[in-house]
């Protein structure tokens, strides 16, 4: 672990937790604390914009410069904060109800700005404060309070949004794999521009096991995929299992079988421009293909907020006006005696 | 600011249309000129030939032009015009002598391709730089839009673009509100033997009406004159223009950048234009997804630290009331401009009203109130702006300005003052040595109620705010009964105590008057107008105008009381003359309504009053 003058505990706020005990907020909680530390920018430089739900109570658990917001539009809020102040590091949270339904606008358009927001997206797949109805991320036939015979209509996936949105940073955890998300929120810090991070979250009370197909301990090794840049694709409980081309496809091989060696498996490159490979990734659900967790695009581009820093301080150097005044008398004008 | 002020519908508009002589410039303006005498206005017309017959198409020389000057007390074709119609380069190079400062410029933008700008001899690819054009320019593709419209029609191509000056004149009839039928009715009689040319001219004339409607293109027709010149340098602005320069004076005053968070909407785009022009004065305006996002960035701005604003219309501020009300409770300054036009829903969006009073008072869930302003003329834009800003910051709230398109788009002369002439912005911010462990993020100053505004990046200063109710102590979240109760309170009363810190109402008042006129916002020129002819008519009626709706000036009542009878003129139905009765249920509150998407005239105010004056 790298060390800064900071450890975990300076991000911690002295209010008690809230959430219900055993929710997977608790652990990604710590993870961004952990996350902050390792990243180093100080307290009173970090801002943490919620909007509503669950998750959107994090900003209070922060030392931290803390916004909640209302719902939906915590993306946009951040969008405004980042831009006036480029000097801050500002962190975004938000639920898949609160994301990806209401604030959904404001999701799609932060990322396709390139704001430089770090978006947290806990996904649980419901909607938890509101006790209980399907979210956008819920699977088409799923059973809830507002959908007592299933859901009749197919889910966002929150990754394929980011790519369409032409996202630059695309990661994803679980709340219990401790190590990956502190990884992905130390690299979506570091991130220059937008980055969203997905964490798969279990609502004890509302979805409980909702993710169990992915965590189930038994099979999460052989049902996921840690990706590192620059790393093989390797997965499985001893790393016997690997990603290869199959055409314009991803394929699962057991390395060594069926003539595949490991110069067949892919080296995962998060830094290339393209992101066909990336969306083809990011798309994996642990049935054929493992889901893909770790970073899966980071990408440099420009942020939004340094453009716009860059076009004033240009504009301003060519017209050279010293105040409103000067602007003024630049213009057209006439002079009454 | 009661000064001497005349508005006037300008008495007449000159049009000049300009183009090659073969593009038919002499017929659409004979037709425009015809239709408006039809209206019942008085037309004079210049219509202007060039020297040559056949000169070289496209050349300075080939430019026929033909000025119409319609209205009222037209009695010359005006010596300069208020809209250019310029076909093609040429036109617009001899003819741009001819506009007035503020007027519009229309092209043919198609007409402007490389080959075009030679031929009228200009040395670069920017006509409009090159000859220092500073009016407003709208860039309409007449040849395309002509074309598309007669895809289907059958004509050569010749024949199509013989229609461009037609596309051109539907157009000019938006801007002027002359509907078609006149028009219709003399091509008609023009093309009685080509009736395929005539058709086609119809589709064409409306294409370009349609076009009008459909760009919300704009031209004022009204003109705000003061008539005290007090000496100093002035320029020529808009409504929309003053508000945007006011709140840049107050980010100079103030010390706090500007933001601005927007989305375009008719008739408060220009605001966004004009403050994305500046970011050479530093201001950051970002143009957002929706209204939501807008007022939402313009928050984020705020808790930031900045001067935050959002610009929107009736139907924008709609959409921003959940944010607006985050920032009543989060008790962040931010001022939201609704420069206000025809409803409800999309209603009239190029035209003036003052129907969202009530929605700038009460448009909100909860207790939620903040402080309402209005500005009267085009250059009291800035003075309001500046003065929304200045209390949003200084009491950490947030502001509707209530504008309108009448005075957004009017235009007026304005002195430039000079930077001593305002007034210092005190916004309370929390200095660092203020940070310790007294402090808490709703600590609230005594005499204003006013909580401080720690501007992230403060060391030691972290705190958190949101929409859930806090304790009126601690700042943390509480659903405490009592708490929420205090805290309603103290919302209110902070907003109440803004009525120490606005100027206190003034009243022109000739001797003898038992009955005072009322307006507030735009309409200022008007009523004052129609006041001093009722003095003049010997009928003694006082007036008093309001900028400042929530709080009210502290002498309102006081003011009001000193009459038998006050008369409200307003364009809706009475929100003001209810806002007022609610709160002096012992006044005795007349009516003058109107709710045509149009200013008052004055003979309309002068006769109301008149008339609820001899009922009595």
């Amino acid at each position: 672990m790298e060390h800064t003058q900071y450890t975990p505990a300076n991000y911690k706020s002295n209010q008690s937790v809230r959430w219900c005990p055993g929710c997977g907020d608790h652990a990604i909680l710590n993870s961004l604390h952990k996350a902050m530390a390792i990243v180093g920018v100080p307290p009173h430089k970090t801002a943490v914009i919620s909007g509503i739900g669950c998750s959107s109570r994090l900003p209070y658990y922060m030392n931290t410069y803390g916004f909640h917001t209302i719902h939906g539009r915590a993306a946009a809020i951040a969008t405004g904060f980042k831009v006036a102040r480029p000097d801050m590091t500002v962190w975004q949270i938000s639920g898949d109800g609160d994301g990806l339904a209401i604030g959904g606008n404001h999701f799609i358009h932060a990322v396709r700005r390139n704001v430089d927001i770090n978006m947290l997206l806990f996904n649980n797949k419901i909607y938890g404060l509101t006790k209980g109805q399907y979210s956008p991320t819920s699977d088409r036939g799923f059973v809830s309070k507002s959908s007592p015979y299933g859901t009749t209509e197919d889910p966002f996936i929150p990754a394929e949004l980011v790519f369409g949105a032409r996202g630059n940073f695309f990661a994803r955890s679980i709340d219990v794999e401790l190590q990956i998300s502190q990884e992905v929120l130390v690299a979506a810090a570091r991130h220059k521009g937008a980055s969203v991070v997905e964490i798969l979250q279990n609502c004890v009370i509302f979805n409980h096991g909702i993710h169990n197909f992915i965590t189930d301990k038994e099979h999460r090794a052989e049902r996921t995929i840690h990706l590192v840049h620059g790393e093989k694709m390797l997965f499985g409980k001893d790393k016997e299992m690997g990603l290869v081309r199959d055409g314009f496809l991803l394929k699962a091989v057991k390395v060594g079988e069926e003539g595949y060696t490991i110069d067949d498996v892919l080296v995962h490159d998060a830094h290339t421009p393209s992101n066909f490979l990336h969306q083809q990734l990011a798309m994996m659900d642990g049935h054929d293909l493992p889901l893909a967790l770790g970073v899966i695009r980071d990408v440099d581009s420009i942020a939004y907020d340094q453009a716009v820093e860059e076009q004033v301080a240009e504009v301003r150097a060519r017209k050279n006006f010293s105040s409103l005044r000067d602007m003024v008398l630049a213009g057209e004008t006439w002079t009454v005696e | 600011m009661l000064d001497k002020t005349n508005v006037k519908t300008l008495d007449k508009v000159v049009v000049r249309f300009s183009g090659d002589s073969g593009d038919g410039m002499q017929l659409a303006g004979n037709i425009f000129t015809n239709v408006s005498a039809g209206l019942g206005n008085k037309v004079s017309t210049f219509p202007d030939y060039p020297a040559e017959v056949r000169a070289p198409q496209g050349s300075l020389s080939g430019v026929s032009g033909f000025q119409v000057s319609v209205g009222v007390d037209v009695h010359t074709p005006g010596d300069l015009c208020d809209v250019l119609i310029a076909m093609n380069p040429a036109a617009l190079k001899q003819n741009i002598k001819f506009l007035k400062p503020g007027g519009v410029v229309i092209v043919d933008i198609d007409s402007f391709k490389e080959a075009d700008l030679k031929k009228a001899l200009f040395e670069t690819l920017d006509p409009f730089k090159e000859l220092d054009i500073k009016a407003q320019v709208v860039e309409v593709p007449v040849t395309t839009m002509t074309k598309d419209a007669l895809a289907d029609s059958g004509l050569d191509n010749k024949s199509i673009l013989k229609c461009r000056n037609i596309f051109a004149l539907g157009l000019v009839c938006w801007l002027f509100d002359r509907p078609l039928e006149g028009a219709l009715r003399m091509l008609k009689g023009k093309f009685a033997k080509k009736p395929a040319i005539y058709e086609a001219n119809a589709k064409v004339i409306e294409a370009g009406y349609n076009y009008g409607n459909n760009i919300h293109a704009t031209v004022s027709t009204y003109r705000i004159e003061t008539e005290e010149a007090i000496p100093g340098v002035y320029t020529d602005i808009n409504g929309n223009t003053a508000t945007a320069w006011g709140f840049i004076a107050a980010s100079e005053k103030s010390g706090r950048p500007l933001f601005l968070g927007s989305y375009p909407i008719t008739p408060a785009t220009d605001i966004l234009q004009e403050l994305a022009k500046r970011k050479d004065l530093g201001v950051k305006a970002v143009q957002m997804e929706d209204e939501i996002a807008g007022v939402c960035s313009a928050i984020g701005a705020s808790f930031a630290g900045h001067l935050a604003v959002t610009s929107t219309s009736g139907p924008g501020l709609a959409l921003k009331s959940e944010g607006i009300g985050l920032a009543v409770i989060a008790e962040l300054p931010l001022v939201v401009v609704d420069v206000q036009r025809g409803g409800p829903s999309t209603g009239l969006p190029t035209k003036t009203e003052q129907t969202d009073l009530m929605q700038a008072l009460y448009g909100r869930n909860g207790e939620s109130p903040l402080a309402v302003v209005a500005a009267s003329t085009p250059t009291d834009c800035f003075t309001m702006a500046f003065e929304a800003a200045r209390i949003a910051m200084e009491h950490m709230t947030p502001v509707i300005l209530l504008t309108d398109a009448f005075i957004g788009n009017g235009s007026s002369a304005w002195r430039i003052p000079e930077a001593s002439e305002l007034p210092e912005i005190h916004p309370p911010l929390l200095s660092p040595n203020q940070v310790d462990a007294a402090w808490q993020p709703y600590t609230r100053k005594d005499e204003d109620m006013v909580r401080y505004w720690a501007i992230p990046g403060t060391e030691g200063a972290m705190h958190r705010v949101g929409g859930l109710e806090k304790d009126f102590n601690t700042g943390a979240i509480s659903t405490d009964p009592i708490n929420h109760e205090k805290m309603v309170k103290a919302r209110r009363e902070k907003i109440a105590r803004i009525a120490n810190d606005i100027p206190a109402l003034e009243v022109l008042d000739p001797k003898g008057a038992d009955t005072i006129l009322v307006g507030w916002g735009g309409t200022y020129g008007h009523l004052r107008t129609a006041a001093g002819e009722l003095c003049a008519e010997g009928k003694p009626v006082a007036f008093a105008h309001f900028n400042y709706i929530n709080p009210l000036p502290a002498n309102t009542e006081e003011v009001l009381r000193g009459y038998k009878q006050v008369i409200v003129a307003e364009l809706n139905t009475g929100m003001f003359a209810d806002y007022l009765q609610a709160k002096f249920p012992e006044l005795n509150i007349k009516r003058i309504n109107k709710i045509q998407g149009q200013p008052f005239l004055v003979s309309e105010v002068v006769n109301g009053v008149t008339k609820i004056m001899e009922e009595k």
